[in-house]
């Protein structure tokens, strides 16, 4: 009897799909590195414990060249694979370079915490691998399912981080509230996903699309776009669904808090351009109210609530949600020019990610001398660390939108696709979003205050000793942010200068 | 059996499924709530894909399954450490961190 179904499966030909080695490349290397690390991990064990971040962040840059081979390559671009569920094209490649080089900037954050904490620290950088993994996935995934994958493997190793401290109430707290939104938030996205599906015929966004162009405003449709929308709000904390993002980024590892601000965010971004550029086209008339309500609010709620905080972490948590409404604010125009409103969000992720790091890179150092988190243990910093206090002015200006560093040219492109065309709509969320600078501008330079212009608390002038890595990770961000505002222009405007939609 | 039918008894079991996460405090019971909505899911993703007559929603409807198994895992270690350290899994007495 079996050999009559073994000859039955002989009958049914297997052809393997067309597998394009170079374009996945990036993804399997960064795979292959989180596998060795883990390995050597358990041959060596404590023998080899200094050297498993140098490891991962050398599998990073590794990972790194096959996305410059492929950018290089030009004219074959874009390469589809499995019938065109995931696509390399030009907008994926610059985010698979952000999301690597982030990975980059994190594990130098994370490499003196980890090893002075007391925590497990090779498992650590293994999930920092995975989930750097799922987020080269998202940027390529043009397909529910891949969609639905990468995020999760961006999520679950990150709820695991955030309790990384296991000792810790907190950071316990951390991981509950961050991991339970999580899922909550992943189950309504995915009905939202089963609707669609069910709509359509098919989990290729593209197909989605075709399917949802009739414009007529069917309730079954409206209900599917809206959850699958608000599962992302979840991911990237915009309001009313941020309410996890302070707590979690409180509580957590600050390193695990910037790769949660920046890179997590991010991928949740990349989400979201994908499924609402290719999949809801069609639906214009429920998505841009509803991103343009949400972009609205996380600013506004952002920065109020950002003003009254005391400890500079939840602060940036908040600043986090309010960044999160301008680069919603593209999407929310996003039908009369798609390709402006990609450019223009990932521009903001680009610089946002640099100036954000540096950010924390900042928290942490100086945490390592005061152990704490709150802003008046800023006071006086220039002092005593005049080098990291610059260094921090100059990531606040740039967080503000002050030229000429780079954050004002983040704002700049968000502004131009929100008044390009005069829409009524766009112009009011522009003046939103204008307003809301100002009123961010003014926490941030609360800051700057205390760093220059107040004295140190009990004369307290001894100076912060920043370990190298931290020193690299800092010099790379303000390098970049401050370039980005002045000599990088053009080249940031050529990176993001691609078009996802014919 | 018609479509609806089963569409009405998935969003039974999300409607369901939503009320738990919204209403209960104990950590265990919110992953259970978490899991009728991703049953839903499933039982949305097999009969679209019965009624559209492909095989893409049954092998999402396992994607999904695998993937849960997964959060539920690294849910239930989480509602587990925060019992040892602080002998209770009611969700609603971790407040520590507020503003």
């Amino acid at each position: 009897m079996l050999a009559a179904i073994l000859a039955q499966v002989e009958q049914v030909p297997f052809n393997r799909p067309d597998i394009d080695w170079h374009a996945a490349a990036p993804e399997l290397l960064l795979l292959a590195g989180g596998a060795i690390v883990t390995i050597v991990d358990l041959i060596w064990l404590e023998r080899v414990r200094k050297l498993i971040p140098t490891l991962t962040s050398l599998t990073f840059l590794i990972a790194l060249i096959p996305v410059i081979t492929l950018w290089n390559d030009g004219g074959e671009l874009p390469r589809t694979m499995f019938d065109g569920a995931y696509v390399v094209d030009e907008y994926s490649l610059v985010l698979k370079g952000l999301f690597l080089l982030s990975g980059y900037v994190i594990v130098l954050l994370s490499t003196n915490y980890m090893l002075e904490g007391d925590y497990y620290d090779s498992e650590y950088y293994q999930l920092i691998s995975a989930s750097i993994v799922g987020m080269l996935v998202m940027t390529s995934a043009r397909d529910l399912v891949s969609i639905f994958v990468a995020i999760e493997l961006v999520s679950i190793p990150a709820y695991l981080m955030a309790a990384w401290r296991k000792r810790d109430l907190r950071s316990n707290e951390a991981g509950l509230k961050y991991m339970l939104m999580g899922v909550f938030a992943s189950g309504i996205m995915l009905y939202g996903m089963s609707i669609l599906y069910g709509v359509s015929g098919s989990t290729k966004l593209v197909d989605i699309g075709a399917a949802l162009t009739t414009g007529e405003s069917v309730p079954l449709i409206t209900l599917a776009v809206v959850f699958t929308i608000i599962g992302f709000g979840f991911k990237v904390s915009a309001v009313p669904f941020h309410t996890w993002a302070p707590d979690t980024y409180e509580g957590a590892p600050t390193p695990l808090t910037a790769f949660l601000a920046v890179a997590s965010k991010a991928a949740g971004f990349v989400a979201l351009i994908s499924v609402v550029l290719f999949a809801f086209p069609g639906q214009a008339a429920v998505v841009e109210p509803l991103l343009w309500v949400l972009s609205a609010a996380s600013m506004t709620v952002g920065n109020l609530i950002a003003m009254r905080q005391s400890n500079i972490v939840r602060m940036l948590a908040y600043s986090g949600v309010a960044q999160a409404g301008y680069m919603l604010a593209p999407l929310a125009v996003f039908s009369s020019r798609p390709d402006q409103a990609a450019s223009a969000i990932v521009t903001y992720l680009v610089i946002y990610a640099a100036m954000n790091l540096g950010a924390f890179a900042v928290v942490i150092a100086v945490a390592r001398k005061t152990r704490s988190g709150e802003i008046s243990s800023y006071a006086g910093m220039f002092s005593y660390a005049p080098g990291l206090t610059v260094v921090m002015t100059a990531f606040l200006f740039s967080l503000a939108g002050i030229p000429p560093v780079g954050g004002w040219w983040a704002k700049f492109e968000v502004f131009r696709v929100l008044t390009a065309d005069g829409n009524t709509w766009g112009v009011a969320l522009a003046v939103v979003a204008a307003v809301n600078s100002v009123l961010a501008a003014y926490y941030y330079l609360v800051i700057a205050k205390q760093m220059w212009f107040v004295s140190a608390p009990n004369d307290d002038k001894a100076p912060i000793v920043i370990p190298s890595s931290l020193q690299a990770a800092l010099a790379l961000t303000v390098v970049f942010t401050i370039l980005a505002g002045t000599v990088l222009l053009g080249q940031i405007a050529n990176l993001t200068d691609f078009s996802l939609v014919n | 059996m018609f479509l609806n039918q089963f569409l009405l008894f998935a969003a039974l079991l999300f409607c369901i499924g939503v009320y738990g996460v919204l209403t209960r405090k104990n950590g265990v019971l919110i992953l259970m709530s978490i899991e009728l909505i991703l049953n839903a899911v499933n039982i949305n993703l097999v009969a679209f894909g019965a009624f559209n007559g492909t095989i893409a929603g049954q092998v999402f409807a396992l994607f999904v399954i695998a993937v849960a198994a997964a959060e539920v895992g690294v849910g239930l270690a989480i509602v587990l450490l925060i019992y040892r350290n602080r002998r209770s899994i009611d969700v609603s007495e971790a407040d520590l961190l507020q503003g």
